[in-house]
């Protein structure tokens, strides 16, 4: 009996689905982030210069995870 | 300014001055500062092509540092809410752009790909790290950042 294949993925496929996996603990990331920043700034509005920066620095930092995500994907094609 | 409480969280903002612009702008200007040595390193180990490479990257670097930095400083003078939604589309849409700006030059004949995709994830973390250290150094406000005379 021949095998039925029903569906196929390549390996960009496999690299294209790793760095789509990849991007979800990034996004989790900064969601927790963001929602926690504004939570801060909420509480203690005369701090939000602070948190803001913070905020930003820690969003670079995760992006970063990301962008190590992508940079494997790409060299890994 | 008193506490915002409830739904309030949401409709709150921030009018004061825009620190991530301040931190995107230094974030900058070290960039300029590294960028010849970066360039001199991928025309030293891959050629013209290295080079070009390793300065498309670390443009790359720059404009998105600029772009997330104007982008949260906008959201932020208009609601937390937005702040908050801007924050996460914006690394959606970021990471995108990035993906097909580099995808889109990958075969063309001036791209190397190691010098490109390890300058991408250097110049990020090394400017980033270089940031955070003078930020620690001043309670977390660039505007407090101490001088070099200090330091």
């Amino acid at each position: 009996m021949s095998a039925l294949v029903l569906a196929e993925i390549s390996d960009k496929g496999i690299a294209a689905l790793t760095y789509g996996l990849g991007a979800i603990g990034p996004g989790i990331g900064i969601g927790y982030l963001v929602g926690q920043s504004v939570q801060a700034m909420a509480r203690q509005p005369e701090a939000a210069g602070m948190v803001r920066t913070t905020m930003f620095l820690g969003i670079a930092f995760v992006e970063a995870l990301a962008l190590i995500g992508f940079v494997v994907f790409f060299l890994g094609q | 300014m008193t506490a915002a409480t409830g739904a309030e969280v949401f409709v709150a903002r921030d009018l004061g001055p825009a620190p991530e612009r301040q931190v995107a702008k230094d974030i900058l200007k070290r960039g300029a500062l590294v960028l010849p040595v970066a360039l001199l390193v991928g025309l030293l180990g891959w050629g013209p092509s290295g080079a070009a490479s390793v300065g498309y990257a670390a443009a790359l670097v720059l404009a998105n540092f600029w772009v997330a930095a104007r982008l949260l400083g906008w959201a932020a003078r208009i609601s937390y809410g937005l702040l908050m939604g801007v924050a996460l589309f914006g690394f959606l849409v970021r990471m995108a752009l990035i993906a097909v700006a580099v995808l889109a030059v990958k075969d063309q004949a001036w791209v190397e790909p190691v010098p490109l995709a390890v300058t991408l994830v250097v110049t990020h973390l090394g400017l980033l790290f270089w940031e955070t250290r003078f930020v620690s150094a001043s309670l977390a406000f660039p505007g407090l950042k101490p001088s070099l005379q200090e330091s």
